[in-house]
């Protein structure tokens, strides 16, 4: 018995070690011994490359240098950002204005740089905000966003800002189906199929001042508009959308918009719908909805309500819609740089389906349909089909290419990333992530002339990446050179927020057009001081609006009295620096806002209620000089009905007179 | 019979002498270059014949810290008669190439480096000043330390390393006074033969 004992004991041992032996390797052995060398940038050198990446549920755009993976800045976007004054000065709170008022946050998902010709022009770069629909444009001189558009009739703005070869239009499609605005939205949640509708939205982008303008919308039957990419090259004029939820579900859409084997990509004729536009065939429908532009002339923003948008119908207009079946629940739908081949990526699919656009050209003209959906023709899968990469991985999503005629895809659920060859769809070769890769990109992957150089994974999960920082962690990134044969990680770096796409530009592109200072002659604020002299401090009824300079290392004036409890204070400071890189900043006691942080230059305002009667320190929050800490000053608060005379002062100099 | 008349290639030398003195009208005749660990792409000052140029307002802003005066063109007056002495020079030096005299040859290449020294010495005074009589009441006061660049050549004030040098405009002005100066013993020397 006893004997039995150690018998099995032995076993157990053995069966034991035996497992352990058998797990696989650790991730960090990944890992070749030139990764170093490859993404180092020495002290004082640059990157090669800027990488652009949406911040996701921080609402911001984060750039990056590849392959160093260095974080250079933070832009905001569609969330406030107190460091900078964004959305807290005077001058950037009607950036964030909305038809629903003011919205301090929201998930900025994708990226898309400006195309010319098909390839990046470094002008600008566009994000979307997913939650309350809107498009921003960020001009790449200053890394400041320009311009805020909001989109009617939309919920859920996700299959967007994707742009066309020549940045005519930014697409944005809704991914939450909703009523239009103009019909009565307070209808019960389960008439989905009855009353809910898919807009898809045509912003025009200025040729040279990159202005937005909502062009025209198209209605589309109600389902989840996911991703949507451009035709290039031949298919330019075109644009592809993944869609989901054609079981026009409302709810555990988890399993009920799972239920059909295919969903669909929708191909639509844009210039057939300009068109259509031309000939008057569109609705003008009455919405509301803001458009929010800054100016760097008076480095103020303005917001303005806009109530009219041209609809055309998908229904009606019979020749701009097709939906070709894609299988299960299409997320990415990318196209090949030939303009050719439109890659879509089932999420819960084996496979993937390649299209090819002159099938799907020849599919329309033969009337190579299966029927409709909801009055659009759907293309028979087999005409449309290129053919598929067969058992490529698990889950993919999104896919972008090099010069070489390969793809590279993601797979959320086998975790890893496969390059696969796009004219025999074979599997070239695969790597891990570490973990669960969503998004990638490729060095201008998505344009007509990749560069093969890097691929970077953005993953979901981080677990043991990173020292470890509590239940919260940083998003993970993955560098991978693809210039071999072989995919090879040689860098991750942790992200802010949560990046979903991104675009890798030449860095020659644009750091040569990044702007050092503002003009002080060209600073058209209204508030501006353009030198000490021209300061002053003057009451219109209760508000009191301090005109103030900033240089190292004092304000004008530093010591104000006569404010009294019940005043609204402005503090319009202007940065007199006209050198690089000696930014000001701005605080006093008590704000209930944030800091102004001011570009040499600059002029931005500040407003502040004092509740309190007594002595408020304000200072400069910028280390500008050797007398940073000297840079400060008092202002004086009095109570309601003091006689207190309202003056403003630096120094030995007389004081500043209060003017009426 | 004594020949008091200077040789053609001389005179065609003058006559360049005096063309190229136009071109220093416009072109800067002298730089001070400061490099500070902040300021890794250098600052510039530039003095041409009629204005300070360069990064004026960056230095100006700089150099309050030290209580020095700010640099403004309009306190110098040298910038409203440098470039009428530029156009006499210019004007005599052509003249004296087409009048072959050797009298005036001398007398001009007399009054050229006269100019030179009494402008050099102008300049080495301003630096002196601005250098020296500082705002007491400034933020930094290091004792002892005085803020007068060189005249030529390098010198470390504080954070700065100061680099003074002729520009464009100050190398035509030492050219034109080498080639005069060759002209002028050449002469002398050919003088010294035909009186043995």
């Amino acid at each position: 018995m006893k004997k039995f004992n150690l018998f099995l004991i032995a076993i157990s041992i053995l069966t034991t070690v035996g497992l352990f032996s058998c797990k696989p390797k650790n991730a960090g052995n990944a890992v070749d011994g030139d990764a170093a060398s490859k993404v180092y940038v020495a002290p004082g050198k640059y990157d090669e490359f800027y990488n652009f990446v949406s911040g996701g549920f921080s609402g911001q755009m984060s750039v990056y240098g590849l392959p160093s993976g260095r974080l250079f800045r933070v832009i905001p976007v569609f969330s406030v950002d107190p460091e900078k004054g964004y959305g807290y000065s005077e001058e950037t709170k009607p950036m964030l204005n909305t038809s629903h008022g003011f919205v301090p946050w929201d998930d900025l998902h994708h990226v898309q740089m400006s195309k010319t010709n098909g390839d990046y022009d470094g002008k600008w770069a566009f994000g979307n905000a997913n939650n309350t629909p809107r498009i921003a444009r960020i001009d790449l001189k200053t890394f400041r966003t320009a311009e805020i558009i909001e989109l009617p009739n939309s919920g859920g703005n996700h299959s967007s800002p994707f742009i066309t070869e020549n940045t005519e239009y930014v697409v944005a499609g809704t991914r939450f189906s909703v009523p239009t605005d103009d019909a009565n939205g307070d209808v019960p949640i389960s008439s989905y199929k009855e009353n809910f509708k898919g807009t898809l939205s045509f912003i025009s982008v200025g040729k040279e001042d990159g202005k937005l303008n909502l062009a025209f919308q198209i209605v589309c039957p109600g389902v989840n508009f996911d991703l949507s990419r451009a035709g290039k090259g031949k298919s330019h004029g075109w644009f592809f959308f993944s869609c989901y939820n054609t079981e026009q579900a409302s709810t555990l859409q988890e399993v009920n918009a799972s239920q059909r084997d295919k969903d669909f990509i929708l191909a639509l004729n844009w210039k057939k719908a300009e068109e259509y536009l031309k000939a008057g065939k569109g609705r003008k429908q009455s919405v509301k909805y803001a458009h929010n532009t800054y100016s760097d002339a008076t480095h103020s923003a303005t917001s303005e309500i806009l109530t009219e948008v041209t609809v055309l119908d998908s229904k009606e207009l019979k020749d701009i819609c097709y939906f070709i079946p894609c299988p299960k629940s299409p997320h990415g739908c990318d196209v090949d740089p030939s303009g050719e081949y439109i890659v879509g990526s089932g999420k819960l699919a084996a496979l993937i389906p390649v299209f090819s656009f002159d099938k799907i050209q020849s599919a329309i003209s033969s009337k190579s349909f299966d029927g409709e959906f909801e009055g659009i023709p759907v293309i028979k899968y087999e005409s449309a089909l290129y053919g598929e990469v067969k058992k490529p991985g698990l889950g993919p999503l999104h896919t972008e290419f090099d010069d070489k005629g390969n793809a590279y895809t993601s797979f959320f659920v086998s975790s890893e990333v496969v390059k696969w060859n796009i004219k025999d769809l074979k599997v070239v070769d695969r790597v891990p992530t570490y973990y669960s890769v969503g998004h990638l990109c490729v060095s201008h992957g998505d344009t007509k002339n990749p560069k093969s150089k890097y691929l970077v994974a953005y993953n979901k999960i981080t677990k043991d990446r990173y020292l470890p920082t509590g239940p919260e962690l940083s998003q993970s990134a993955q560098l991978y050179d693809i210039s071999g044969d072989k995919m090879q990680l040689i860098l991750d770096f942790p992200t802010i927020g949560e990046p979903h796409y991104a675009q890798i530009i030449s860095a020659e592109l644009v750091k040569n057009i990044s702007q050092k200072i503002y003009k002080i002659d060209e600073n058209n604020h209204p508030y501006v001081s353009k030198g000490e002299k021209e300061t002053k401090v003057t009451r219109e009824g209760n508000k009191v609006h301090i005109y103030m300079t900033a240089i190292r290392s004092h304000l004008t004036p530093d010591n104000i009295e006569g404010v009294k409890i019940g005043d609204e204070v402005y503090f319009h400071v202007t940065n007199l620096e006209q050198d690089w890189d000696v930014p000001h900043g701005f605080a006093i006691k008590g704000a209930s806002n944030a800091e102004l942080l001011i570009m040499p230059g600059e002029t931005s305002t500040l407003k502040w209620i004092p509740t309190k009667v007594g002595i408020y320190p304000m200072y400069c929050t910028d280390f500008c000089s050797a007398l940073h800490q000297e840079m400060s000053g008092y202002v004086r608060v009095s109570p309601s009905g003091s006689n207190v005379p309202l003056s403003g002062v630096t120094g030995n100099t007389a004081p500043v007179p209060a003017t009426k | 019979m004594k020949d008091k008349s200077v040789s053609n290639w001389i005179r065609i030398a003058l006559v360049i002498c005096g063309i190229s003195l136009v071109a220093v009208q416009y072109v800067p005749m002298w730089s001070i270059s400061l490099d500070a660990p902040q300021y890794p792409e250098g600052l510039e000052l530039l003095i041409f014949a009629n204005k300070i140029g360069g990064d004026v307002d960056i230095i100006n802003g700089l150099n309050h810290y030290i209580g020095m005066k700010t640099l403004h063109t309009q306190d110098f007056f040298e910038f409203t008669i440098l470039p009428y002495i530029i156009w006499f020079f210019t004007v005599a030096f052509i003249i004296v190439g087409i009048f072959k005299s050797r009298k005036l040859l001398f007398t001009l290449f007399g009054l050229f480096v006269s100019f030179g020294i009494i402008a050099m010495y102008d300049f080495w005074r301003w630096e002196y000043n601005y250098g020296h009589n500082l705002d007491p009441n400034a933020a930094i006061i290091v004792p002892g330390m005085a803020y007068q660049p060189p005249l030529i050549g390098f010198k470390q004030l504080l954070n700065f390393g100061a680099y003074s040098i002729p520009d464009i405009g100050g190398w035509i002005f030492v050219g034109v006074g080498a080639i005069t100066l060759y002209c002028v013993v050449h002469e002398v020397l050919k003088h010294k033969k035909t009186n043995k």
